[in-house]
């Protein structure tokens, strides 16, 4: 249990509840890439390295831990907000839903039909449970940015579970797949410039014009 | 090496469009990029080579070779009419539109030529971001509107893909066998596979592509962005994305009937295509904005070819002729409907009666499309659909068959009420109108060729093509 894999994967629980107690932006967006940067260690320590591996690590800390903060950080200079998060639902009825959801990944996790290596490790109910926070802040925020960190934990809860199967995927593809989120962060960046620029707010319930 | 020179021309073009500075010159590039790589495409279908090689990531099999010439078709005849759109707007910047616009034929080819799945994933998100620019080319409060729920939910529902993908890659790794993900291996290995894995697989991969294809209830983005975007936009979006789409959903079947799991693949899609049927029927009554409307209907054609693979047997053939009908009666409607929208300044039905007497060849090419659209004879979807009711009955399914029916019927019903005054109804001469906007030959052209492809398939069918849809037909179809 105490193998650095493990290790990882409980930091990484432990920063979902962080971000979705956290109030402040910046804080929020750090610890994703936090986040983000922590997983792309996981590949070195669980198969046996090759340069395969290696890039794939660098690959995924560059892009997770560097160059996505720098655009969500530009992206709120540009649009200049500094304040909170903006929560639909209180801060603690979030952590509880994050809590309940968490307890639901260990309870599923343990009832999927597993390979024996992978029994008992932290990796399925921790992909589940960020897959899970992902969701709860695409739902529970109102703000663009906070809907982009959503999809982004969204994508590590996955990436957790694509590392087991790393020897699935082509390097070509694996950066494909990277290099595909990072365009989708630029975009969305854009694009929330642009909303800003309309509305004068980020907040998403303003966009409400197109109805039946 | 000519489906390289396919991929690889868009992306050339796209980076001339880049580097050149006139916003006059560049548009283009759009035509003659498109009709060389629609003449590219009709040689690789035309010759069937090259077959896929195992190991190769890129080939093309009947299926994709059938979805290649599908968008390439409808992207080529839509080319002119970009060309046309563009000049009604000399004095706006059309860089980005015009490089999203090149690049979108290059990722399409990609997803249809791709033998992994990973990288189908990769190509079909690049259409996700590549159509977020093409989307947003009006610049207002509405359009980007439509364009953050389209990305964000797109995005979402891509990623579950992803999700399934990996699902049945651990499916792989637990059967014991290689967990490679390309398709060929995938296939051969598939009996191995584990059973609950590659069901939960399926059912994430159906979803995902399901948000991109538009099936209800995960179309939500579609009357949006459908609405707000471009009619050119809108036409390549509903014939060709969708399509692509749907490749990717085949794909997931091929794999599940290899593993033997066709009864969940029957009840999943048989689900999603009624209700689908459902939603459109729906929300097509009084409804007074048509490019939301067609966007209803175009939900509705989703739901129709799912219905067609999930019964099998000869429905899966008339749904491979219904996509080709689709992407091009859609191309039809959605142009003109631009037309229209232009001319008036509005797409509200209210507002745009009446379209005969100021716009007589597009308002009639709506008509017409919207004729073709709820399968009226002598039109090509007709024959699709045809096929299709006909597959339903052989195979048994006589509720299923009739209620088919009965909400194609509401829909025309629905259809017709917003398309008959926008088209006939009396013309209200206000004073703040006529706007500059007249009918110019490029405007026209594209989908006058759209719809006479259309009409000429529906009263003869060439032996290549019936070839074509049939070997597609033949690897997705399920045993009913």
């Amino acid at each position: 249990m105490n193998t650095p894999p493990n290790l990882i994967l409980l930091f990484v629980i432990l920063f979902n509840f962080f971000i979705l107690g956290t109030s402040r932006l910046g804080t929020c967006i750090r610890s994703v890439a936090l986040q983000g940067a922590l997983l792309s260690l996981l590949p070195l320590f669980l198969h046996t390295t090759t340069v395969h591996t290696y890039l794939l690590a660098g690959g995924a800390f560059i892009l997770k831990g560097l160059l996505m903060p720098w655009l969500l950080f530009r992206a709120i200079r540009q649009v200049q907000i500094r304040r909170e998060v903006e929560p639909r639902i209180g801060y603690i009825t979030t952590l509880l839903l994050g809590a309940l959801t968490t307890a639901g990944a260990f309870i599923f996790g343990d009832r999927l039909p597993l390979l024996p290596a992978h029994l008992h490790s932290l990796f399925i109910p921790a992909a589940l449970s960020t897959l899970a926070a992902g969701f709860l802040m695409l739902i529970t925020r109102r703000k663009a940015i906070t809907q982009v960190l959503g999809y982004l934990m969204f994508e590590n809860g996955i990436f957790i579970f694509g590392t087991l199967l790393a020897e699935a995927m082509p390097f070509m593809v694996e950066m494909g797949v990277l290099l595909d989120m990072l365009v989708a962060i630029f975009v969305m960046g854009i694009v929330m410039h642009h909303i800003n620029r309309e509305f004068s707010t980020l907040n998403t319930e303003q966009l409400s014009l197109l109805r039946e | 090496m000519l489906l390289y020179a396919a991929i690889l021309l868009p992306l050339a073009a796209a980076m001339i469009a880049a580097l050149l500075p006139s916003d006059r010159l560049r548009p283009w590039l759009i035509p003659i990029t498109a009709i060389t790589q629609f003449a590219m495409v009709l040689q690789l279908t035309a010759t069937g080579t090259p077959a896929t090689h195992a190991g190769n990531l890129i080939g093309l099999d009947a299926l994709g070779r059938f979805i290649l010439f599908v968008v390439s078709l409808l992207y080529a005849a839509c080319s002119f009419y970009a060309l046309g759109y563009l000049r009604y707007h000399p004095d706006r910047e059309n860089r980005i539109f015009t490089i999203a616009l090149l690049c979108f034929p290059g990722a399409m080819t990609i997803a249809a030529a791709a033998q992994h799945l990973g990288l189908l994933w990769v190509a079909v998100e690049a259409t996700t971001l590549l159509s977020a620019p093409l989307i947003y080319y009006n610049r207002n409060r509405f359009s980007i509107e439509a364009t953050w729920k389209y990305l964000l939910l797109c995005s979402v529902g891509i990623a579950l893909a992803m999700l399934g993908i990996l699902f049945v890659a651990y499916a792989g790794l637990h059967g014991g066998g290689e967990q490679e993900l390309l398709l060929d291996q995938m296939l051969a290995a598939a009996p191995l596979y584990s059973k609950p894995w590659l069901r939960v697989g399926f059912v994430f991969l159906l979803v995902g592509f399901g948000t991109k294809m538009g099936l209800a209830p995960l179309h939500t983005w579609k009357p949006d962005a459908y609405g707000e975007a471009p009619g050119l936009v809108g036409g390549l979006l509903a014939g060709g994305l969708t399509s692509v789409a749907f490749l990717a959903i085949l794909r997931a079947v091929q794999i599940m009937i290899a593993a033997g799991e066709q009864a969940l693949v029957q009840q999943m899609l048989l689900a999603l295509g009624v209700l689908s049927l459902i939603f459109a029927a729906v929300f097509v009554i009084r409804q007074r904005d048509i490019k939301r409307m067609l966007a209803y209907s175009s939900v509705e054609h989703m739901g129709i070819l799912v219905i067609g693979v999930a019964v099998g047997g000869l429905a899966t053939y008339g749904a491979m002729f219904h996509v080709l009908n689709n992407a091009l009666t859609k191309g039809v409607l959605f142009m003109t409907a631009g037309n229209i929208h232009r001319y008036y300044g509005s797409k509200r039905m209210c507002e745009t009666q009446g379209a005969l007497s100021v716009l007589p060849y597009s308002a009639s090419f709506f008509l017409a499309g919207f004729l073709a659209i709820t399968g009226s004879p002598p039109f090509a979807p007709f024959m699709s659909e045809f096929t299709i009711l006909r597959g339903i009955f052989a195979s048994g399914h006589l509720a299923l068959g009739a209620l088919f029916i009965g909400l194609l019927v509401v829909i025309f019903i629905g259809m017709g009420g917003t398309v008959l005054p926008v088209a006939m109804g009396p013309h209200f001469d206000d004073a703040d109108e006529p706007t500059e906007y007249r009918e110019t030959l490029l405007t026209i052209a594209s989908p006058m060729l759209l719809l006479a492809a259309v009409l000429c398939l529906g009263i003869y069918l060439p032996e290549p093509l019936r070839l074509m849809f049939s070997e597609a037909a033949r690897l997705v179809e399920v045993t009913p």
